[in-house]
């Protein structure tokens, strides 16, 4: 059983000053060459009246300066290269290294998006090659790479299927949710001008159909659904919510961010989905950045394919060129054409894998989650007892009604275990919920180890809440005051600031 | 618990009449479950507020809640130090009143719950 | 397969640890009809080696940026990154971390990103700036929205010479919900007797980029002032943030809110992403902003931390009434823009500027002196600027890639009334003896 970790390194411990606390005016840590044009006067070059007075008040630091502040920085931060994230609904696998020397090399970093396209050819090829993969993995006619990230397709698709009624002379006004669904559902619902009715789940974490069918009507423009859902569970009754659905004629949404229970097992466009989004920095392992950039994939049927957001990628023989004429898109969600540099690294995964190989991820990463449910169901409460998918929910009502010990504290003392803490307080139908999903990525060691310290965190809630409401202990910094955060948000740095702010 | 002198909504509001005017917060049942409060959203002087519907948000670092108008009217005061000052709704949410309106239907107040009900209410854990 | 660890005696272990017989056993709530019965039809996994040849020969078949001069801009500008930029921000701890939920652990991607709000604020000259947003264009979509939520006016004012793509995405994003986006016709400079003239009681903001998509410095104060006076928010988009080395910051003549593209600030072109959006305001408009915003307080102990801070705006909370739908942002962009600023520091950025500013004068200069090439607009300049040609630009283009030189836009993609126009960009990294190669060539080309 493993015991919190020796005491960190001091580079840890120790705050950091700001970067604008360091180096010396005048101070530089740059190298540019001398102007090798006349020189002539600056105000005929631009006005004074549109000169700035001052420079901005940026860092006056040296090169080892930013070296050390950063290199410092990194060593306060968590990620998948040091240990695990058993993140429910986030997909955290390994991250391949490989994949970032793909995208990295000239060839594709270094593309201007207007140059003709006679000088992308190879960039244009692998975009259409992604399209195709992409199509097949989902059962779908043909997939967009514009969209950011997940939430920006959801956008992309409510605004498609608007496009898509408009065009049908229906005015449908209402997206269905259920109870479970993850926030940017109803966000991006009614950021697309619509109504949200949510509908709630049954005793077996499915949608409640009867629950279902009392909302649908033809005022419905889509059920925004995931599958497997955010409890970590296979819809059971998909089949007859894509015919209820398809019966008052609405279209059936795919959140595709659990896409990594079901790879080459079952495809969203064979279980009656018209259209849906995909994660690439989930199920096909481009690096999450801290918190972005992702790369979201919106798929769909071919009934919605005249609204794609434009460009789309076209072949022709040999040649691969970029299509504006499409009368009826719903135009762009951003300039230019995605994330490619993700889209890169989503291919570079996608060809490592192969068809074997992404359904084997998806076994492991289903095999891995129900493994760890066997081993952690005597010490939590089991939010459904059902066979999981890639990730579970426990609830941490046991230790609070007995030891008030919350989830959040509990969350907290997994850190001094040296893991990431699970996802907590959602979906948020299950009360003091923990989502866990380990993904395939992660060995049975890590997996065993992960296991021992909730089971040790939980343990304590029972011998010593005290420790586990105060924790974290071993982190570079204890609980933050997120009360003063809110009520006088400090979110820029002033050069007259001294010392450090006091707690309201 | 609840001040018997004060009506109360199903959505934790909290209506002190005045005469003609009705002077508004939220109950400590709310600013409870809200805990931590860290902003306060109320409407204009002169702004129209509908029974029942929101008439400005409450803030805490965990969630953000609307809060419900308990009459319709128009609004004639805003305790503008709430906003300087948001956590006073925990110390003291029937001191921390957020608005006085000026009823333009006063057999609205009648849909309101005594402080009994109000008790009763909560106690079903609403 | 080497991203997948278990070992077949490990699964037998977990598969009866799980009390299942079977992998099939994990998969019988799926209904048979919609069982996928066949593999996948993908190409077969490549090894290491052979991926890397295979991903060789497609980028084989590019003409990237280091094999040309590049004098084309538009929304995407060819900078010197310095050394540190890689080395840093994409080092592992922060390229492979996820966003910081979990504050006590990731105090250095929230310090970082601090950092950048402030540094974002020095350059924009605003109160506050966020944590990022996609890109610009559809930064520019979502200012849009919170003007329309802040004013409660329903109509959105945009100059034509805001880049057509922000525009573009602006449609996208309101047409849909009841506002109303009307175009304000600009010719080179947005006219400020027109704004004022456009202007109106319902008007929430008016949009305007500086520089624009044709070159030229705004008149921003004036501009500002024809809002104001009729109550609407002045919102620049900013594309060129390098720019800001040089130019009065928006935040210093009138601006409610600034949006910008961030891919100048230290981010490799990638043929249109990952960018970074750029929003910044006024600080009593900060509760109405999109996207994440980190804040510094203190912990248990009185030391500083950071932390994300009214996230209850935010989707994840607040649902189907947030502020935005966004969650995914570009933060590592946003560490590559803070290390970029960190790097070149107060001097550098100016230094950059101004070299962009001499070297796209020199060129000017030099164009507009050949005979049949003019200067299509009279306004102050920065980096870009518009020129009228004596044959169309798509030729021009064409017989200067023969010389490795990536030409400029051409203005009739976007205007059909500029189809003999260019738009040229020269950084810092165009030298002069590119400059005058290209001027050799147009004087040659005819």
């Amino acid at each position: 059983m493993s015991t919190p970790t020796a005491p960190t390194p001091l580079t840890r411990q120790r705050p950091v000053p700001v970067i604008f606390e360091r180096g010396a005016p005048g101070r530089i840590g740059y190298s540019l060459p001398a102007s090798d044009v006349p020189e002539v006067p600056l105000d005929s070059v631009i006005p004074a009246a549109h000169r700035r007075a001052h420079p901005a008040a940026l860092p006056e630091v040296s090169e080892l300066d930013v070296v050390r502040h950063y290199t410092i920085l990194s060593h306060r931060n968590f990620s998948i290269d040091e240990g695990f994230y058993p993140l429910g609904s986030c997909t955290m696998k390994y991250n391949p290294k490989i994949n970032e020397d793909v995208a990295r090399q000239a060839g594709f970093a270094r593309l201007h998006p207007y140059a003709p396209e006679d000088l992308v050819q190879g960039a244009l090829e692998m975009v259409w090659e992604l399209e195709r993969a992409m199509a097949e993995i989902t059962g779908m006619d043909r997939v967009t790479f514009q969209p950011a990230a997940g939430a920006h397709g959801e956008l992309t698709s409510l605004l498609m299927i608007g496009r898509y009624y408009a065009e049908k002379r229906e005015r449908r006004s209402t997206v269905i949710v259920p109870d479970s669904a993850h926030g940017t559902n109803p966000a991006s619902a009614a950021f697309a001008g619509y109504r949200v009715v949510e509908v709630k789940s049954d005793h077996r974490g499915n949608m409640d159909l009867d629950a279902l069918k009392a909302v649908l009507n033809q005022d419905v423009a889509a059920l925004m659904f995931t599958n497997p859902n955010t409890l970590g569970l296979f819809e059971e009754h998909i089949l007859e919510v894509a015919r209820a659905v398809h019966n008052v004629g609405a279209q059936l949404y795919l959140d595709g961010a659990n896409f990594n229970a079901i790879l080459g097992i079952t495809r969203p466009g064979d279980q009656g989905f018209d259209i849906m989004h995909l994660n690439l920095h989930k199920t096909f392992a481009t690096p999450h950045g801290g918190g972005g950039p992702g790369a979201g994939a919106v798929a769909v049927r071919s009934h919605l394919t005249p609204f794609l957001p434009v460009p789309t990628v076209e072949r022709d023989g040999q040649r691969f060129t970029f299509d504006y004429e499409r009368p009826k898109t719903i135009g762009k969600m951003r300039a230019f054409y995605g994330n490619f540099g993700n889209l890169v690294r989503g291919y570079a995964y996608v060809r490592s894998m192969g068809a074997s190989g992404l359904r084997e991820a998806s076994e492991m990463a289903v095999l891995n989650a129900n493994y760890l449910l066997a081993r952690l169901r005597e010490h939590f409460d089991v939010a459904y007892d059902r066979v999981c998918k890639h990730e579970f929910v426990l609830s941490g009502r046991r230790q609070r009604d007995r030891n008030h010990v919350t989830t959040r504290d509990m969350a907290k003392r997994v850190l001094d275990y040296g893991f990431h803490a699970p996802t907590i307080y959602f979906p948020l139908i299950v009360e003091e919920a923990i989502m866990i999903e380990p993904t395939e990525t992660e060995s049975l060691q890590t997996l065993d180890a992960f296991v021992d310290a909730l089971v040790a965190v939980a343990r304590e809630a029972e011998t010593d809440p005290e420790l586990v409401r105060t924790a974290p202990h071993d982190t570079p910094v204890t609980r933050l005051d997120e009360v003063t955060a809110a009520r006088k948000p400090d979110l820029r740095w002033r050069p007259e600031r001294s010392g450090v702010p006091s707690r309201a | 618990m609840y001040p018997k002198e004060l009506r109360y909504s199903k959505e934790h509001e909290w209506a002190k009449v005045e005469g003609k005017r009705v002077r508004v917060g939220i109950t400590k049942f709310a600013a409870d479950r809200l805990s931590d409060i860290v902003y306060v959203e109320l409407p204009s002087v002169g702004a129209e507020v509908k029974f029942m519907e929101p008439f400005g948000v409450v803030e805490s670092v965990k969630a953000v809640s609307d809060i419900y108008a308990p009459v319709s009217g128009k609004v004639v005061e805003v305790n503008a130090a709430l906003v300087e000052k948001p956590e006073t709704l925990n110390t003291d949410p029937y001191g921390a009143w957020m608005m006085v309106v000026e009823p333009s239907n006063p057999a609205e107040l009648d849909q309101l719950l005594d402080a009994e009900a109000y008790t009763a209410h909560v106690g079903e854990g609403h | 397969m080497k991203y997948i660890p278990a070992t077949a005696a490990e699964r037998e272990r977990m598969l009866a640890a799980a009390g299942v017989r079977s992998m099939e056993d994990l998969f019988r709530d799926i209904p048979e009809e919609a069982r996928l019965t066949r593999p996948l039809d993908l190409p077969p996994a490549l090894a290491d080696p052979d991926l890397l040849a295979h991903v060789r020969e497609l980028a084989d078949r590019n003409t990237d940026c280091d094999r040309l001069a590049c004098f084309l801009g538009a929304g995407a500008y060819d900078h010197f990154v310095p050394s540190t930029v890689a080395h840093l921000a994409l080092r592992p701890e922060f390229l492979t971390a996820y966003t910081p939920y979990q504050a006590e652990i990731m105090q250095g991607e929230l310090q970082a990103i601090y950092e950048y709000q402030s540094m974002m604020c020095e350059l924009t000259g605003m109160d506050v700036a966020n944590a990022s947003m996609y890109d610009g264009a559809s930064a520019t979509g979502e200012a849009a929205c919170m003007a329309v939520d802040l004013t409660k006016r329903s109509e959105v004012l945009i100059s034509t010479a805001v880049h057509p793509e922000y525009r573009q995405v602006l449609r996208t994003y309101t047409g849909h919900l009841p506002i109303t986006v009307r175009e304000l016709p600009a010719r080179g400079l947005t006219s400020v007797e027109a704004a004022r003239a456009a202007i109106t009681d319902a008007t929430a903001a008016l949009i305007v980029q500086s520089p624009n998509f044709f070159g030229a410095i705004e008149q921003g104060e004036a501009l500002a002032q024809a809002a104001h006076d009729k109550g609407a928010l002045f919102v620049v988009a900013i594309a060129e943030p390098i720019s800001l080395g040089i130019l009065r910051p928006p935040g210093e003549y009138g601006a409610d809110i600034v949006i910008g593209e961030g891919q100048s600030l230290g981010n490799a072109l990638n043929f249109g992403g990952p960018y970074l959006g750029v929003i910044a305001t006024r600080e009593q408009y900060v509760r109405r902003m999109p996207g994440r915003l980190v804040g510094r307080t203190v912990d248990t102990a009185g030391r500083p931390g950071y932390v994300l801070t009214l996230q209850t705006r935010e989707q994840h909370i607040r649902r189907a009434k947030a502020t935005s739908n966004i969650c995914t942002n570009e933060s590592l962009n946003a560490l590559i823009a803070a290390v970029y600023l960190a790097t070149l520091g107060r001097h550098g950025v100016a230094h950059v500027a101004e070299s962009c500013a001499r070297k796209a004068h020199y060129a000017r200069e030099r164009i507009t002196g050949l005979r049949g090439y003019e200067l299509a607009f009279d306004a102050p300049t920065f980096n870009e600027f518009t020129v009228r040609c004596p044959m169309p630009p798509a030729e021009i283009n064409r017989r200067l890639l023969t010389h490795g030189i990536l030409g400029g836009l051409e203005l009739g993609r976007f205007y059909p009334e500029y189809d003999d126009c260019w738009l040229l960009c020269v950084t810092e990294q165009r030298s002069r003896k590119e400059i005058d190669r290209l001027v050799d060539h147009l004087e040659a080309l005819r």
